[in-house]
């Protein structure tokens, strides 16, 4: 059907792009491998085998332990957090209300900034100090009475991660609102409808037929917000710099690599991040995928 | 009276509505107010305090120290969203229109590409980088373009092929009647009705190539750092004041902000692309 010269003349125009993704996203991460399975440590490349060594050290090692903690924790509730508050303010704003769009662009905004950006006015906003001292939320919540809400933040000790969370959900929770209010728009107000004939309640509608239609959505918005905390790096960097109690797998990464210089420990640490990722990732671009090819 | 209710009840729906715009323009609020201030008035222990009267000094001062650095932003992230904005157009068309053998088997594996960590390739990527194009002058800012563009192919790639294969197959197949070979149907008929996915993949790639954070910092060293990586020594830095830095943040997020107060739709409709839900 189609001419042999526009057929070959395709393949040579996407090969550029084709060899580009092969070399530099394939061709690097087994040159990732490679180098996580050697004993490369200093300026100078060395290829040694030493099979797992690198992994197995990282296993036994504390301050990876801390990195794994950390991730849980802000997983758990920028994943939750963020989930929770989009849904909240895309149910509020399907409402039909006035000024919809107005709220819809506000909640939005964050999104547009950089995490270094958030990070540095969040780092301020997050100041720990007391006393006279208090400024940021602590001074915000003095002047409100509710000093019962004075915390230390991010330095608080083993859960300073989840401020940081904080400041996360401040930046991606618009993004759930927009996916889930796009998932509400499309299901047909004839359900609700039924429903209200039928004699349910506002609150029975969402529970029993709103959410598990929006259950597609929620399946994204768990995979997308989970495999971003995986990777969560420039917005701990702004708002605390390097530092061990908030160390994550990407800074261990950053920071042994290119300040330790032990290519071997950080090659290993980025290939765990890139399978974790995988582990997600993969089954949702099959499902997508499979699910638009029976459309 | 059943509808009366519902109308008094979502009347309330205001109130939290209020109180969440209000928890989003905080950071805001301190950035622009802080900004606003002379240096004698500004205080940590003030800070929720609005100016007395409207000063620059925090302004002119930010500026002058990121200024270098805004304008590297500006030169890498320029030429690189045009690139790979034109790059994902012309893979997006031969992907959703022009199927060689095992087109679909490629697919999911550039896809994949758009989510992986980027500490899985960095230490290849310095070493190329360091070897090969910075011996030819193409490290700092050369290298960091180059970083975005080819990165950059999956997600662009994939917002055109999906907008190109929801165009009917009828409007190539009268084109090749008409005698149009390939490259005539992408020049004279995709490429002018895929304007607005252009605007859509710019914003994107504009967007997240001037909040890159990763490859900037490990690409560029301090007279190629783009606006991120000098906004964040300057917040590390004892010696210039939180201020500054309030200020500092907001000419950072300025081009970014604009670009989504003027172009707000076609930045939702990238934002969306990127969760693969062209």
């Amino acid at each position: 059907m189609f001419r042999d010269k526009d057929r070959y003349l395709s393949i040579i125009l996407i090969s550029p792009s084709i060899l580009a993704v092969l070399i530099f996203i394939y061709g690097f991460i087994a040159w990732s491998v490679r180098v996580s399975f050697s004993a490369w440590k200093g300026l100078n490349p060395d290829y040694t085998w030493v099979a797992l060594k690198n992994y197995i050290e990282l296993f036994s090692d504390p301050r990876f332990h801390v990195d794994v903690r950390n991730t849980l924790i802000f997983t758990g509730v920028f994943v939750i957090g963020s989930i929770l508050l989009g849904f909240l303010l895309a149910v509020m704003l399907d409402q039909g209300l006035k000024g919809e769009s107005f709220f819809r662009s506000l909640f939005l905004f964050p999104m547009a900034i950089s995490y270094i950006v958030t990070g540095v006015v969040w780092r301020w906003l997050m100041n720990p100090a007391e006393g006279d001292r208090l400024s940021g939320f602590n001074l915000l919540f003095s002047y409100l009475n509710l000093d019962f809400l004075i915390n230390k933040w991010h330095t608080t000790e083993t859960w300073g991660i989840a401020a940081i969370a904080l400041a996360a959900i401040w930046q991606m929770s618009g993004y759930t609102m927009a996916i889930y209010l796009a998932g509400l728009r499309s299901i047909p107000d004839e359900l609700r409808e039924a429903a209200r004939i039928d004699g349910a309640n506002e609150f029975e509608i969402y529970r029993h037929i709103i959410l598990p239609l929006l259950s597609p959505v929620t399946l994204s918005a768990l995979i997308i917000l989970g495999h971003m905390s995986l990777k969560v790096f420039d917005l701990i960097i702004a708002v605390a710099g390097k530092q061990l109690p908030l160390d994550v797998p990407a800074i261990y990464m950053w920071q042994t690599t290119f300040d330790g210089l032990f290519y071997g420990r950080g090659a290993a640490i980025g290939i765990l991040l890139l399978v974790s990722v995988a582990v997600l990732i993969v089954p949702y671009i099959r499902y997508t995928l499979k699910t638009e090819a029976q459309q | 009276m059943n509808a009366f209710r519902l109308h008094i009840g979502k009347k309330w729906l205001y109130v939290p509505l209020v109180a969440m715009a209000i928890f989003y323009l905080i950071p805001m609020y301190v950035m622009i107010v802080t900004g606003f201030k002379s240096f004698a008035e500004v205080d940590l222990q003030t800070m929720w305090n609005l100016p007395k009267g409207i000063h620059f000094d925090n302004y002119v001062e930010a500026f002058s120290q990121l200024a270098p650095s805004l304008w590297n932003s500006f030169i890498m992230v320029i030429p690189a969203a045009i690139i790979s904005s034109w790059l994902g157009s012309l893979n997006g068309f031969i992907l959703a229109k022009w199927k060689f053998r095992g087109a679909d088997f490629i697919f999911p594996f550039i896809l994949f590409g758009m989510f992986i960590p980027y500490q899985s390739i960095l230490i290849p990527l310095v070493i190329f980088i360091n070897n090969t194009l910075r011996p030819i002058g193409l490290g700092g800012i050369p290298a960091l373009i180059i970083a975005h563009i080819i990165y950059g192919i999956p997600i662009t790639t994939l917002t055109f092929r999906n907008y190109y294969a929801s165009l009917p197959q009828e409007l190539l197949e009268a084109a090749k009647i008409d005698g149009a070979d390939m490259l005539g149907i992408y020049r004279h008929i995709l490429l002018p009705i895929s304007i607005p996915s252009f605007v859509v993949v710019l914003i994107w790639q504009f967007t997240s190539a001037w909040n890159d954070f990763l490859f900037a910092v490990v690409l560029t060293g301090n007279r190629s750092w783009p606006i991120t990586v000098a906004l964040n020594n300057m917040a590390g830095s004892q010696i210039i004041s939180w201020n500054v830095q309030m200020a500092g943040s907001l000419l950072a997020a300025l081009p970014t902000l604009l670009v989504y107060i003027f172009l707000g739709q076609y930045f939702l409709r990238g934002m969306l692309a990127g969760s693969l839900k062209g």
